[in-house]
């Protein structure tokens, strides 16, 4: 049986193959990632085997398999950010975390990501921290920003 | 719900927008759409709001969608009673105080921070906002509204005659739609240019008990956010457009596919959608009409690939977004196999406009075979960065250097089209812009990014950064383009590291010519145009890193050297504050030393030292 928040979410379906997304994308809302016990079940419920499940999540690049950090840091690397040197921010930030992209810093802190496009080309470079979206970036306001984050 | 409905709320909405223009108090407008709240729009809101209430001044705070300028973010804009709206730019938390103390205490307007008023004509030697430099040449349609409407407000929408353009839809028959769309001769704007009209006439003539639009809103073009802008600063524009759509195509449901990397426009398409279940403009018998409507947000899950219409209905249909053989096109066999209409954000959020104004009025602007207006983004190293709409038919000199100011270096090359685009030298800059002059040059329109690079950026590293980019979101279905990219990116890589011979640059154009050919859908076979348009124009670029082991811009690491000039170092540190990897180290005031074993060739320092302006730099980079 689902856990409480999962079935709940599943209520609000129908259970058509076509919200085996939505739905995955509600279990990580939950979760923050999409955990084996949550794979099952939606299996299970929506019929479609995990397989398959695990093909179609890991086809997308917004589905995690494993449990997030407390933030998320996401370097965008479009061609705007690219050219106006989103790279060496991301070199900074690597260093600096001392993780690679994808990964999650031993203390369970941050998430590094990169990203195709933020959608604030105009502004470039920009960083998302969470939610938020800091523009014009630089390899020294990257500094800061960590900086900040730790005497908090 | 009945049509009267509709029409006693567009009084109200007149009326309170007739308020709007003469405010019994103080308006204060933010733009707080995406790039707005990026550069501190959030900040400056709060601000204004502590200024209020410290001082006790009621006044209304108006959040408005992003208006185009987006280097001049945070953008405010303060309304005095019975006055005109007087802009602000760059207006950061700390700035707000003072912009308001002079109006509020002193009966001034400021000319600090000062962009433009939007009243008409002259006001005390301050500019119109519509008469600067980058907003000048634009011709608004798409964008009307943008910037100019709180877009969460369905009320300043109708008043500024929303809804305007389905009423009169509804008053024709769908071939009488479908003939006005025809004859405005907008073509599809997510790319490929397909004349809408035609596609909608397969869909329509194609039998079936259901039929369905999708607007297609998953811009994964990356340095592309013309459809986030208008989504953000004017939803009901783009809803407004599907009901025009689904009403000549005879669908019943539609969908939004909207990537979930832009959830401002998600929540600003979910407040809208529900204003118009409100007003009785979804659901059935639509203002009194036999036509019935519903539609669904369905939220992309991070593909590239996904804005390709087989791979999007698949991943509606809950599916891995993968490409299908065409035909059957998605008109005739599309979502769950039914005649399925698959149209750009921009495309739909024309419509409108198109039925109020009639077909001849829009087929006035443009070109013989381009009609009408486009948007682009116009990002990267030019001076005034934003979004923008003009008459296709515009040279690209006008769009770069009037538009955009031009660059701060020398000019290299602008990219339309984005990864499927390609990349455009000098020589080009008086090409009209346009569906086949782009294609003729070996470009695309594309969706519309504009990425303008000057002489820092190395040409064959901007080849190579979209080359990965289509590698890694080749869906992997055709061989030529899951392996063809991975090796083109190879070649590219080894060129970069002075690695590469001659022969490899046969090698990289057969591969191309190869992976262009030999692939299914859109990506992969316009995935290898950047490195071809690039090999065209620019190929002594690729000569110097091949032959020499030169990289004339001083970007390709392995072919670049940092070193610190002692004469000119003064010691002052900041190199060694930026340095990730502590290759730079010494004593203040004293020359530093840079360890090149430790140096990743970040190119922070170089940027941060501003030592010697005269003579240049102190630290510098050769090739």
């Amino acid at each position: 049986m689902a856990n409480g928040g999962l079935s709940a979410i599943m209520q609000e379906f129908k259970g058509e193959r076509g919200d085996l997304i939505p739905i995955l994308q509600r279990a990580q809302d939950l979760d923050g990632y999409l955990c084996p016990a949550a794979i099952r079940d939606i299996s299970r419920w929506l019929k479609v085997s995990e397989n398959e499940i695990y093909g179609v999540a890991t086809f997308y690049a917004q589905f995690r398999f494993h449990p997030p950090g407390q933030h998320h840091i996401k370097v965008c690397l479009g061609t705007a950010c690219h050219v106006k040197g989103g790279e060496q921010i991301l070199v900074m930030a690597k260093q600096r975390l001392g993780v690679d992209t994808g990964e999650t810093t031993a203390d369970g802190k941050y998430d590094l990501d990169r990203v195709a496009c933020l959608g604030c080309c105009a502004l470039a470079p920009v960083v998302a921290f969470d939610d938020k979206i800091h523009s014009q970036m630089s390899v020294l306001k990257i500094q800061r920003l960590l900086d900040e984050q730790e005497q908090d | 719900m009945s049509k009267n409905k509709i029409d006693s709320r567009r009084k109200q909405a007149v009326a309170k927008w007739e308020e709007l223009r003469n405010n019994p108090v103080p308006f204060i407008y933010i733009g707080a759409g995406s790039c707005g709240l990026a550069a501190g729009a959030a900040e400056t809101q709060t601000a204004v709001e502590d200024y209020l209430e410290r001082k006790g001044i009621e006044a209304r705070i108006i959040q408005v969608g992003c208006i185009g300028p987006c280097y001049l973010e945070p953008l405010m804009d303060v309304q005095m009673p019975g006055q005109a709206r007087i802009s602000y730019a760059n207006v950061m938390a700390k700035d707000v105080a003072r912009i308001l103390q002079a109006f509020f205490d002193d009966g001034e307007i400021t000319k600090d921070h000062l962009a433009g008023h939007f009243g008409d004509g002259e006001l005390d030697g301050i500019p119109r906002f519509f008469d600067m430099p980058m907003l000048k040449p634009q011709v608004r349609i798409v964008l009307r509204n943008c910037g100019i409407i709180d877009p969460d407000d369905i009320d300043h929408y109708l008043a500024r005659d929303g809804y305007k353009g389905f009423e009169k839809c509804l008053s024709m028959t769908w071939m009488d739609v479908l003939d006005t769309v025809k004859r405005s001769g907008i073509r599809g704007r997510g790319g490929a240019g397909f004349p809408t009209w035609r596609k909608w006439e397969t869909c329509r003539n194609t039998a079936s008990d259901q039929r369905y639009l999708i607007c297609n809103a998953d811009e994964g073009d990356p340095g592309a956010f013309m459809n986030r802008s208008l989504i953000e600063g004017d939803p009901h524009s783009v809803l407004e457009g599907m009901l025009i759509a689904a009403y000549t195509i005879g669908a019943s449901q539609g969908y939004v596919y909207i990537r979930a990397e832009y959830p401002l426009a998600i929540k600003r398409l979910k407040t809208a959608i529900a204003q118009m279940r409100e007003l009785g403009l979804l659901g059935n018998s639509i203002l009194g009409s036999d036509f019935n409507f519903d539609l669904k947000i369905k939220e992309g899950a991070g593909a590239f690939v996904c804005g390709e219409e087989t791979a999007l209905i698949a991943s509606i249909e809950g599916k891995r977004g993968m490409a299908r053989t065409r035909p059957p096109f998605p008109a005739v066999a599309g979502l769950h196999g039914k005649p399925t209409i698959i149209n750009n954000v921009e495309t739909l959020g024309t419509l409108a406009n198109i039925l109020r104004n009639g077909a001849e009025w829009y087929a006035g602007f443009g070109t013989e075979t381009s009609k009408g207006t486009k948007t682009f983004s116009l990002v990267g190293k030019v001076r005034r960065t934003g979004l923008i709409e003009v008459p296709l038919g515009i040279k690209l000199r006008e769009v770069i250097f009037d538009i955009g100011g031009g660059t701060q270096k020398p000019f290299k090359a602008v990219q339309s089209g984005g990864p499927s685009g390609g990349c455009l030298s000098e020589e080009f800059l008086d090409l009209p812009i346009d569906y086949e002059h782009l294609a003729e040059a070996g470009a695309i329109m594309g969706s519309g990014g504009l990425i303008v690079v000057d002489s820092d950026t190395c040409i064959v590293d901007l080849a190579k950064y979209f080359m990965s980019f289509t590698q890694k979101e080749s869906c992997g279905k055709c061989v030529p383009c899951r392996v063809g990219t991975r090796h083109m990116v190879e070649i590219l890589e080894k060129i970069c590291d002075g690695k590469a011979e001659l022969s490899d640059l046969d090698k990289l154009e057969k591969l191309a010519y190869t992976v262009k050919n030999g692939s299914l859908c859109g990506l992969g076979s316009t995935a290898p145009n950047p490195a071809l348009s690039t090999l065209k124009y620019f190929r002594s670029e690729f000569i110097s890193h091949v032959k020499d082991k030169r990289c004339p811009a001083v970007t390709c690491k392995n072919l670049v050297i940092y070193r610190v000039i002692p004469g000119k170092c003064t010691g002052c540190q900041r190199c060694v504050k930026v340095c990730p990897t502590g290759a730079i180290s010494g004593p203040r005031s004293e020359p530093h030393n840079l360890d090149q074993s430790k140096c990743i060739k970040c190119r922070s320092c170089y940027e941060i030292c501003r030592f010697d302006a005269i003579a240049g730099d102190a630290i510098v980079i050769e090739s």
